[in-house]
């Protein structure tokens, strides 16, 4: 008796213990941007575009690369989900319980959730010499859509395997189609789709290798799909390789702004997910 | 989904089928089994003028599984019919056909004619919602849609074309009336359908498929996940329903059937085993294997 008791004390110890270091290396990880960040927190950073010498230390700020950013991770979060819902709604609602070829498919997007993100950007980059593009704000979102669609794929279709049985029965014997089906489907994992859409727009946010050769960089907003876009993760790359200190500091700061988004796009999936919960059954 | 497995189903049957107590000799299984050899007694169906639904020459195998042997059998217009019978022997099976929830697939093999208002359901020119649209299903467990409780009730008629808000407001309130949901959910239409009581949510999906205005309602054993007075209050809703609908029930439970039913029919094994009106069943069953079922000997 006492030594399953004893058992029972030390699992708890441990994952109290790891749950304590994950929680603390976080907190660590954002006092050392908020610390050394902070001198080069200013407003120039958010509002300015980098002015001539940026990069020595003179005037200007990363709006170019905050502008830069939500457009790649908007349009690539609408290809993406304009690319998986379908994928998810054919292999769940269409294909029978058992299939071969859903089974393929899960499996084709496991393969290509483990693919690493520079492998993404230097398959974009093949194509786009292949079809003569240069890097641009296109192609930097086709990257990230590559990226991100294995994410939204997984993460939606392991909510749809969970939709009750009865629930498709329930309307198929209220005479709807499958695509009135589909809808209600939807209405019931939308926390799901938000989810998915929180873990993408985080990935794809922070990856720098996918549009390091895609996107390019930049130190204006872009105007047309065609024109190069800076991005978040190389603005700090560029500046964090830089020997001059008071640069590197503009890349901590810049490494707050972006953890600032990422928290706060956070914060309203998770309030949307509870309002979209009320109603899921 | 219910999927069959013979080998499994006969071991779980073989365990439960005694007499006096002991265990059935497979001699004795045997025995059973083939008193269901020949034609089934349709002792007193009603006359073919009052079917709504034909079941004739049916059979469905699911991969290679026989699940239903040859149903034939009629369903009397508005009146109360329970299908009862051990469980595995078919009886959902064969509820899920009526409105092909289960239909002709790779795995599902249907022969045979099931006849709704004298139009083969498995014809191809029928289209498989105009035959939902004609049942209401209540499952097991009620399964409300992921909206409020008005949009719930609505769903079916907005699906089916009407729009206008007026009529809706008025069919929601007609339907939740008609299920004895209206005065517990009037001043809350608009919070969602999960929020209610497990009892509360099957009277909403009988309310969801009543609005759909069919002709039949399907019941899966509907009242087996309810407490006693929920269930009670389903069961009274049934008895006042059978006026206008055709009721068929799944049930497991000898004493709903006899509480509320005006024919019964008794499936084996996939097969039927007899049918006929509640009281003569009860009280004069004809096959041994009946009796032996009435008696408790298995179950």
């Amino acid at each position: 008796m006492k030594g399953r008791l004893l058992e029972e004390k030390i699992v708890k110890m441990l994952m109290r213990a790891t749950t304590l270091i994950i929680i603390s290396s976080l907190f660590f990880i954002f006092i050392a941007i908020v610390r050394r960040g902070l001198p080069a927190r200013t407003w120039d950073m958010i509002t300015k575009i980098p002015g001539g010498g940026f990069y020595i230390g003179k005037e200007g700020g990363i709006l170019n690369a905050i502008v830069g950013s939500f457009m790649i991770v908007l349009g690539s979060t609408a290809l993406g989900l304009l690319i998986a819902i379908p994928i998810v709604i054919f292999i769940n609602l269409y294909l029978p319980k058992k299939s071969l070829l859903s089974d393929f498919t899960r499996l084709s997007f496991d393969v290509l959730f483990g693919i690493p993100s520079i492998v993404y950007g230097a398959f974009g980059f093949t194509i786009m010499v292949f079809l003569g593009m240069k890097t641009s704000l296109l192609g930097g979102t086709l990257a990230v859509t590559f990226l991100i669609t294995p994410i939204l794929v997984r993460s939606m279709d392991e909510v749809a395997r969970m939709v009750p049985r009865e629930l498709y029965d329930a309307t198929f014997s209220l005479g709807a189609t499958r695509l009135e089906t589909v809808k209600v489907v939807l209405r019931q994992i939308a926390p799901g789709i938000t989810t998915a859409i929180l873990l993408s727009v985080g990935r794809a946010i922070g990856d720098a290798a996918s549009v390091l050769f895609t996107a390019g960089y930049t130190d204006s907003i872009p105007t047309s799909l065609g024109q190069p876009a800076a991005t978040l993760p190389l603005a700090i790359f560029f500046q964090l390789s830089s020997p001059i200190q008071e640069v590197q500091n503009r890349a901590y700061s810049a490494a707050f702004i972006l953890t600032m988004i990422v928290l706060i796009l956070s914060l309203a999936a998770r309030y949307y997910s509870r309002k979209l919960s009320k109603h899921k059954i | 989904m219910n999927t069959h497995k013979p080998d499994l189903e006969k071991t779980s049957i073989f365990a439960n089928l005694t007499k006096n107590g002991n265990l059935a000799t497979i001699e004795e299984i045997t025995a059973r089994t083939a008193t269901l050899k020949g034609p089934t007694t349709l002792t007193d169906m009603p006359a073919p003028e009052n079917t709504h639904i034909s079941v004739r020459n049916l059979n469905l195998h699911i991969q290679k599984n026989h699940i239903l042997k040859n149903i034939n059998l009629d369903i009397p217009d508005k009146k109360l019919t329970c299908i009862i019978g051990p469980s595995g022997c078919g009886k959902t099976t064969l509820l899920k056909t009526f409105n092909r929830l289960l239909d002709p697939s790779v795995d599902i093999k249907i022969d045979g004619k099931v006849l709704v208002d004298g139009e083969n359901i498995h014809d191809k020119s029928i289209e498989v919602t105009h035959i939902r649209k004609k049942m209401g299903l209540l499952s097991q467990r009620p399964c409300p849609l992921p909206m409020s409780i008005f949009d719930n009730i609505a769903y079916g008629p907005r699906m089916h074309g009407s729009r206008n808000k007026k009529i809706l407001i008025q069919k929601v309130e007609l339907y939740l009336k008609a299920a004895g949901l209206w005065d517990e959910v009037k001043d809350r239409l608009n919070s969602p359908a999960s929020s209610l009581s497990i009892g509360q949510q099957q009277r909403l999906c009988l309310a969801r498929g009543l609005a759909v205005e069919p002709e039949i309602i399907l019941g899966d054993e509907a009242t087996s996940a309810l407490d006693p007075i929920s269930s009670k209050h389903i069961e009274d809703l049934f008895l006042q329903l059978k006026k206008d609908y055709t009721i068929v029930l799944v049930t497991h439970t000898l004493r709903q059937a006899r509480r509320i039913a005006d024919y019964v029919v008794f499936m084996y094994l996939g097969e039927i085993v007899e049918s006929g009106q509640v009281e003569e069943f009860f009280s004069n069953p004809k096959q041994q294997l009946t009796k032996d079922y009435l008696a408790g000997s298995f179950s």
